[in-house]
């Protein structure tokens, strides 16, 4: 089922260019962007969907450099309570040039599992979890004389991080969460947070006896497909509307606001430790599938972020999802030139930051009882988007009338 | 007069008896002797300041609360020379059908046992039981040890909805010619049922000028206007822990943070460790035998829960409670006042004789296709094994086996039948003969979704708040009047269609639907 396609072909007044003609709108992969990104000339109206060094916030390794400068400066800046809001983190090394340092902590922390993942695959490829070091011996630096190696293969660069051993489990099962933001620019940072999203169950209960089984850890869907125990019938996903009310009649309705308002914070602060460094080319905006664990504290931690999340459906509810978030994308891009510019929602996209936080239009108090900023962010809540497109262009229409 | 004070007298004396053979009754007595070391305990007034004690100490509410539940539970105050089959079931040709319906069911179940070979129960090899018990928690994951195509559910809805389809009351000549008196629907027997201005009057709660969850919580709303104060009242409520004002409370709606508790409180639910230790027992039970009808759990779990977009992720709790609800014996109690009777096997053998029949299953009950989904909504609530164990029992013994038993009860599912034709006749007269026209008889569409209490067609908040009510009002005539004002609604659509199947397609998707608004449209905003 490809939603995007989809949603191109049926948006009135667009149509899909062949071969070498001119284009005002790229809905690209990295590849081409890498490849012919530098030498494509774009009219200001053009658009693009990926910036031109998003690595720098979805390659694990960059993106755990960048954060760690962020913090620093933080804590220089603000103190060390501000810079603790970046612990969203686990702890993570770079693989092999960070391995000395990664063996220190290592050491620190005896009989704890940790997870090597591929610094650029994706869908759970190539990952692994280990409690030996000797399991790990490939990514040793400086162990092999300089004779050997003339002769060996590069080692695939991998970052080894802290695995989470006390996941939030639901019917005994581990899960993360898909969360969708949509960047418009980074200077200033415009960032939209989509109110839909999915929790992605593995598909067997969750233990830490078996770190060799992948089909426990492993919670995205790629995996759990190859899983002998995947029914496609299942889907294995709950879309968020559903998990935040289960949590809010298990723990209650300010428990899961501090959750959300703490995963605001790491969506947030995220874009923000990337902000200077990104190239924030005026064609660019780039929608990221944010992948979150909360733990049984109810901690939310960041797995990773992606530039190219799936939008391929695996289930009718989910091709609904998918095709509203794409719809609604393209409303914020706004091709079109209906918008104002001053909105703060868009069908099922609430306006998260921009240039600084966003608030709530009703002044809600604030439930989370930390002080902080309420911040106009619906993740999980009602999404009754085509209402709201309809009353938005219809006023849209009705100022364009009033001429001013 | 006198009759009333002798019915109120007979009925107080059956709960006593009752109360005393059960736990708190020892609790209480406990409490007395020990209160008796208390300063205030005064031997001149020794009964009044015990009762004072009892008062303060709250014990007079949880004696209040478990009185309160017997009542709810309790059949209505018959004669007191009246057979024990009158309280099962007063009306003789309801009870001949049950009971025929019984013997149809254990049919099939006994000659599927004969051709499978397989017996209704064995004792588990000693290998077998230490490996369920390692998986105890992960029984999903395992394929089960017989082959699970060789099972048919022993009955589905539809054959029940056939057998009542045929119930005739023999005293009762309807004669033949048709008049606007005539039924139009499948139910041809002649039950009292309510009708729309008796339904605001029970359901008065539920009128337009009251606040509700489900509808006056909407994100238009703000909350000050009633979610606010509607909270505050629930938990003022849950700090009191009365079951009463818990019920009356609940008819609005719960609160989602409260429901788990405001349940529990309603249906006088306390996880004591002897419950506990009751639920370990039965748990003990699974592992040392194993029954005929554990496959048939399997079975309804793989094809039903498992498949649900929502529930697949509690299918592990779903064997853990059925597997144990289907052993355990106290279900047995609430056959005193459902025309069901327990089906009865015999030891190998001893055919025939009493001394060696045994209840089969232990707790008696069948399960059919589909039952896994009355306790998955309730997985939602309650993660503690031993607590959502006890709420689908105690759930189970109040209201589903209402569903799939034939009984005159006006919260049996005779009376739903009959009450959702009646309304759909009386208030859509024209939709009910269409439909009927085209052979898209009402019922047959609606009537799954009663026999489940709508679990697994509505969006699992919309079902918690469906059952919100059935607990506040303490009836299912709810389910109904629903499945009526979903007609209702779909009323434009329906009235084109020109078959069954394009009727069910209309009706196949409920997910979407808000049911608080669509009852009170139902009941109260439409001219009648």
């Amino acid at each position: 089922m490809n939603t995007l396609m989809d949603v191109l072909h049926h948006r009135p007044g667009w149509v899909e260019v062949k071969d070498e003609g001119e284009w005002d709108f790229y809905w690209c992969d990295v590849s081409w962007l890498r490849e012919n990104f530098d030498h494509t000339y774009m009219d200001e109206h053009v658009r693009i969907s990926h910036f031109r060094n998003h690595y720098e916030l979805t390659r694990k390794n960059y993106m755990v450099k960048n954060l760690k400068r962020f913090r620093k400066q933080l804590e220089r800046e603000a103190g060390k309570l501000e810079a603790a809001k970046c612990d969203f983190f686990p702890k993570t090394f770079e693989m092999p040039c960070e391995y000395h340092l990664f063996v220190e902590e290592f050491r620190k922390n005896p009989g704890i599992t940790w997870i090597m993942k591929p610094v650029a695959r994706s869908q759970g490829k190539g990952i692994f979890l280990f409690r030996r070091l000797k399991d790990i011996m490939d990514w040793k630096k400086d162990t092999r004389s300089s004779d050997d190696q003339k002769d060996d293969i590069p080692v695939e660069s991998y970052v080894a991080q802290r695995y989470i051993e006390n996941p939030y489990l639901i019917g005994g099962r581990k899960f993360d969460l898909r969360v969708y933001v949509l960047v418009m620019s980074y200077m200033p940072l415009r960032a939209w947070l989509y109110r839909d999203g999915f929790a992605r169950f593995s598909n067997t209960r969750f233990t830490l006896n078996s770190i060799d089984d992948q089909y426990v850890h492993l919670t995205n869907v790629a995996v759990q497909k190859t899983s002998p125990d995947y029914h496609p019938k299942k889907g294995c996903k709950w879309m968020l509307q559903r998990f935040r009310q289960y949590l809010a009649s298990k723990h209650g309705p300010e428990a899961v606001e501090t959750l959300f308002s703490d995963m605001d914070n790491i969506f947030i602060r995220s874009l923000q430790s990337v902000q200077k460094v990104i190239i924030s080319d005026k064609h660019c905006f780039e929608l990221y599938g944010y992948d979150i664990l909360i733990d049984q504290d109810l901690k939310p931690w960041l797995l990773e972020v992606n530039a190219s999340p799936s939008l391929t459906a695996s289930s009718q509810e989910d091709y609904e999802l998918k095709t509203s978030l794409l719809e609604d994308t393209l409303h914020v891009v706004d091709m079109e030139a209906r918008l104002t510019g001053r909105e703060k929602r868009v069908g099922g996209f609430d306006l998260m930051w921009n240039d600084g936080p966003v608030s709530r239009e009703d002044g809600a108090h604030d439930l989370s009882g930390m002080g902080n900023f309420v911040t106009n962010t619906h993740l999980g809540c009602v999404n009754d988007r085509k209402k709201q497109l309809r009353q938005l262009f219809r006023s849209l229409q009705g100022q364009k009338k009033t001429p001013n | 007069m006198l009759q009333e004070e002798s019915d109120l007298a007979l009925i107080i004396a059956q709960i006593v008896q009752k109360l005393k053979g059960s736990n708190l009754y020892t609790q209480l007595e406990r409490q007395a002797w020990a209160s008796l070391q208390r300063p205030e305990i005064k031997l001149e007034s020794l009964k009044e300041d015990i009762k004072e004690f009892f008062k303060i100490s709250g014990w007079e509410k949880k004696l209040q609360n478990a009185v309160y539940s017997e009542l709810s539970v309790f059949p209505l105050p018959s004669h007191p020379a009246a057979p024990p089959e009158h309280l099962k079931e007063p009306l003789v040709y309801m009870r001949k059908a049950q009971g025929s319906w019984e013997r149809r069911i254990l049919k099939s179940l006994n000659s599927m046992c004969t051709e499978l070979s397989i017996p209704l129960a064995r004792k588990r090899p000693v290998g077998e039981q230490k490996e369920l018990l390692n998986k105890w928690n992960e029984m999903g994951t395992d394929e089960p040890v017989l082959d699970l195509s060789l099972f048919r559910p022993v009955y589905a809805p539809k054959d029940f909805l056939e057998v009542l389809i045929n119930l005739r009351n023999p005293n009762y000549e309807n004669g033949d010619s048709h008049s606007f008196r005539t039924h139009l629907g499948l139910i041809q027997v002649p039950l009292k049922v309510k009708d729309i201005p008796e339904l605001k009057e029970f359901f008065v709660e539920l009128g337009l000028t009251a606040g509700q969850l489900g509808v006056d919580d909407s994100t238009q709303v703000p909350p000050e206007l009633f979610e606010n104060e509607h909270v505050r009242i629930g938990q003022k409520v849950l700090s009191e822990q009365d079951s009463a004002a818990a019920q009356q409370y609940i008819r609005q709606g719960s609160p989602t943070a409260l429901r788990a508790e405001l349940w529990a409180l309603i249906l006088n639910i306390s996880s004591q460790p002897e419950d506990i230790l009751y639920y370990e027992q039965l748990k003990t039970n699974v592992i040392q035998h194993d029954l005929l009808v554990d496959s048939l759990i399997y079975k309804d779990v793989k094809l039903t829960a498992s498949n649900d977009d929502y529930y697949f992720v509690f299918e592990d709790y779903l064997y853990q409670v059925l597997l144990c609800f289907s052993r355990d014996t106290s279900v047995l109690g609430h056959f005193a006042y459902s025309s069901a009777s327990p089906p009865k096997s015999y030891i190998r053998g001893k055919l025939g004789l009493e001394e060696y029949a045994v209840f089969y299953p232990p707790n008696g009950v069948i399960p059919f296709h589909g039952f896994s989904m009355y306790v998955a909504p309730l997985c939602f609530l309650y993660h503690e094994p031993s607590k959502l164990y006890q709420i689908f029992r105690e759930m189970y013994v109040r209201f589903f086996f209402r569903l799939h038993s034939i009984s005159s009860h006006p919260s049996g599912i005779v009376s739903l039948c009959l009450l959702f034709e009646t309304l759909l006749q009386t208030y859509l007269p024209q939709l009910f003969y269409h439909l009927r026209e085209i052979g898209a008889q009402p019922l047959r569409i609606s009537f799954k979704w009663m026999v489940r209490a709508f679990s697994g067609y509505l969006a699992t908040d919309q079902l918690l708040l469906l059952w919100d009510r059935i607990l506040g009002y303490n009836s299912l005539e709810i389910l109904a009047v629903l499945a009526a004002a979903v007609f209702a609604f779909r009323a434009v659509n329906l009235m084109e269609v020109t078959s069954l199947a394009a009727a069910e397609a209309v009706l196949a998707d409920l997910s979407t639907l808000k049911v608080m608004p669509l009852l009170q449209i139902f009941l109260f905003a439409t001219v009648t």
